[in-house]
């Protein structure tokens, strides 16, 4: 077992990033994800790596386009209003294909909002906040352990697949300490990434980095090749866990924090002899629709559970295709749900 | 006979898509020749914007990015810090750097960024048509100032080479013209004292292109020269607005 | 001022006319020809005269015409 230090979320995913060999980060202040730039600022000057405050989130994912179209494994963070201001620029990475990791340390919405945690952005990330037919691996972590790790994977698939890649936390996360640990990675082969703007120095043809097709055909072949790619990470990238669920009469859905709190409600409504399991998506995009659809030709319903006023619902409602109900219950605005709320709802399903 | 004047090397063979007589061409002439001159072909990134000269990545032959309108300078920082010793330059319209992308390259330029800026300033939006920008001269009829541009309503040209020459980050800024080659000789001589700012590491450089927009100011190429004459340069001063110590 | 002659790639030529307006020897007109664009281009009607001032070069948009220079007594 290697040595496990407590650390609170938003450093330890900053210290897993630069483990994964990040070495470029472009930030802003918004709270409650400030202590990813600061520890940033801190660290990565130590490791011969850059940490700029921009002047605006739209500034620092625009730096973010430019680091990772020269070839750098770079990422940014920020918190909800900071990934609307993003939106564009992800649109342009997605299009021009290039790899960096994104944070989202979800706090309650619309506009400005609350700081507290929520899930309220679920659909920004997995339905494409940003224009045209474009989609991000959006990772949700439920632990400090699992961001650190997560973390990891995130720069991996963004350099085997050349897109943009989402880590969705929320403030809970961000703010927690928990004992973590920065486990061995086994290197994945990954292509070069001979595209890059380096200077044509050596390879006489220009690199061109862009996402614009005036001609319709060539941008429709674009989005096709795009498309090719999303199918396939839709096939091999889905990552979920399945806990309590052999025979279970309800299936609990949730996700990030909420799914802790429900594995503790699980355990109150054993007690009062009701039999409930949790499927618990970890790649939001590619959605584990496979196993939700399985398990309802087992379970009698399905209750999502978000600390939003339902939208991950939706893509439950999609998988289990009308084959059982599927309930939802949520608090949003920095609000979280308790376990006697969870078992209240439970009861309520189950008569 | 020995060619004493030829195609630059940094520029590729693709036809420029610009209109007949815009001047945008001169300015990616001048450019590529400074990149010959100073033999840094193989080590310049450049940053195409969004508006007529997007296309600037298939003229340039260095390693391009495409930027979103107005992010060029956001996108040469993101560049320039992974590859310090490349030479990195944004080439950009008004609308892109003066209207939506005035935070960019005023932090671009406060943070010293070792990059060069090329500003074609044609008081016009020309891609989209001929739409006013805030370069557009007061009383300057646009497709969204059709009674001429009323300072009261939408406020005056922003002279950016002052503005930014309020700043400490930047080494070298400079306005130019293209109305006549004499003004095209000084004006490469601005492009190259500014690129050599750059590589001499001395800071932020920018030079701004006074320009034409035949199509959308409704003039013959010919015609569009005199009126730049005539009606920007009076607004629009030329001259070298910061020079620093070292910069050649 | 030394000899020499413009070479005009009459392909690339937009019919701006920018270059016939720069000339001071006044050698550099519209011609009557279309090129495969469909634009009337420009040309040099007496290149003899022409004294490598490099102008009308300087002016053109789009790169359409190199400048010539006959080598001097010392180069030969």
């Amino acid at each position: 077992m290697g040595e496990k230090i407590l650390m609170k979320g938003a450093e330890a995913l900053g210290e897993a990033a630069i483990k994964a060999g990040c070495r470029f980060f472009f930030g802003y202040p918004i709270t409650p994800q400030n202590e990813v730039p600061e520890y940033m600022s801190k660290r990565l000057p130590k490791e011969g790596g850059v940490f700029l405050q921009a002047e605006s989130e739209v500034a620092a994912i625009n730096m973010v386009y430019g680091a990772a179209g020269a070839g750098a494994r770079v990422m940014t963070s920020s918190s909800s209003p900071g990934i609307s201001l993003k939106m564009e620029g992800i649109s342009y990475i997605a299009g021009a294909k290039l790899p960096c990791v994104i944070v989202n340390i979800v706090r309650g919405g619309p506009g400005l909002g609350g700081i507290q945690p929520a899930q309220s952005d679920y659909f920004q990330a997995t339905k494409g906040g940003g224009h045209g037919d474009y989609r991000m691996i959006v990772l949700a972590p439920s632990s400090v352990q699992e961001m650190v790790d997560l973390m990891g994977d995130a720069f991996d698939l963004a350099d085997l697949y050349r897109m943009p890649t989402m880590i969705l936390g929320d403030g809970m996360l961000g703010q927690m300490m928990e004992p973590v640990e920065f486990k061995e990675r086994k290197p994945i082969a990954l292509p070069p990434k001979d595209w890059a703007t380096t200077g044509k120095k050596g390879r006489g043809k220009q690199n061109i980095i862009n996402s614009l097709f005036l001609i319709a055909e060539e941008c429709e072949e674009h989005n096709f090749e795009l498309k090719k790619r999303y199918n396939e990470i839709e096939k091999n990238e889905v990552k979920f866990e399945s806990y309590n669920m052999e025979d279970a009469d309800v299936a609990i859905i949730a996700y990030g924090t909420t799914a802790r709190i429900v594995k503790t409600a699980i355990k109150r409504a054993e007690s009062k002899g009701m039999k409930v399991g949790l499927i618990r998506p970890i790649t939001l995009w590619p959605f584990p629709e496979k196993v939700i659809a399985a398990a309802a030709e087992k379970v009698k319903a399905f209750l999502t559970v978000e600390m939003s006023t339902g939208q991950m619902v939706e893509d439950v409602r999609l998988a289990v295709n009308g084959q059982k109900p599927v309930y939802f219950y949520g608090r949003t605005g920095g609000m979280v749900p308790s376990p006697e709320e969870m078992v209240a709802e439970v009861e309520k399903i189950l008569g | 006979m020995k060619k004493v004047f030829e195609r630059p090397k940094s520029l590729t063979d693709v036809p420029f898509s610009y209109c007949p007589g815009c001047t945008h061409g001169i300015a990616h002439r001048l450019v590529a020749e400074v990149i010959d001159e100073l033999g840094i072909q193989e080590r310049t990134i450049g940053i195409a914007p969004v508006g007529c000269s997007v296309l600037c990545y298939d003229f340039f032959d260095v390693d391009m990015q495409e930027a979103a309108h107005g992010r060029a300078p956001a996108v040469a920082t993101g560049i320039k810090r992974v590859h310090p010793d490349s030479i990195v330059f944004s080439y950009q319209g008004d609308g892109d750097l003066a209207s939506i992308g005035t935070a960019e390259i005023v932090h671009a330029a406060n943070r010293g960024e070792k990059i060069t800026v090329i500003f074609i300033n044609n008081a016009i939006y020309g891609m989209t048509g001929g739409q006013m920008a805030p370069t557009t001269l007061p009383g300057q009829k646009t497709t969204t100032s059709p009674y001429g541009r009323d300072t009261e309503a939408c406020g005056y040209p922003i002279r950016i080479s002052e503005m930014l020459s309020t700043l400490d980050g930047p080494a070298y800024i400079a306005r130019a013209s293209l109305h006549d080659p004499q003004n095209i000789v000084k004006a490469k001589s601005a492009i190259r004292k500014a690129f050599q700012a750059q590589v001499d590491g001395l800071g932020f450089s920018l030079v701004e292109l006074l320009s034409t927009c035949p199509t959308n100011w409704g003039m013959t190429p010919v015609e569009s020269l005199k009126w730049l004459e005539d009606n920007m340069i009076p607004r629009y001063p030329l001259g070298e607005y910061k020079v620093i110590e070292g910069v050649k | 001022m030394a000899k020499g002659r413009p070479v005009f790639n009459e392909d690339r030529c937009k019919g701006c006319q920018l270059c016939t307006t720069v000339c001071p020897v006044d050698i550099v007109h519209m011609s009557e020809r279309i090129n495969s664009r469909g634009y009337y281009t420009a040309e040099v009607t007496d290149p003899d005269k022409c004294i490598t001032c490099m102008k009308c070069a300087r002016i053109c948009p789009d790169v359409v015409i190199e400048i010539l220079r006959e080598a001097t007594k010392e180069e030969k």
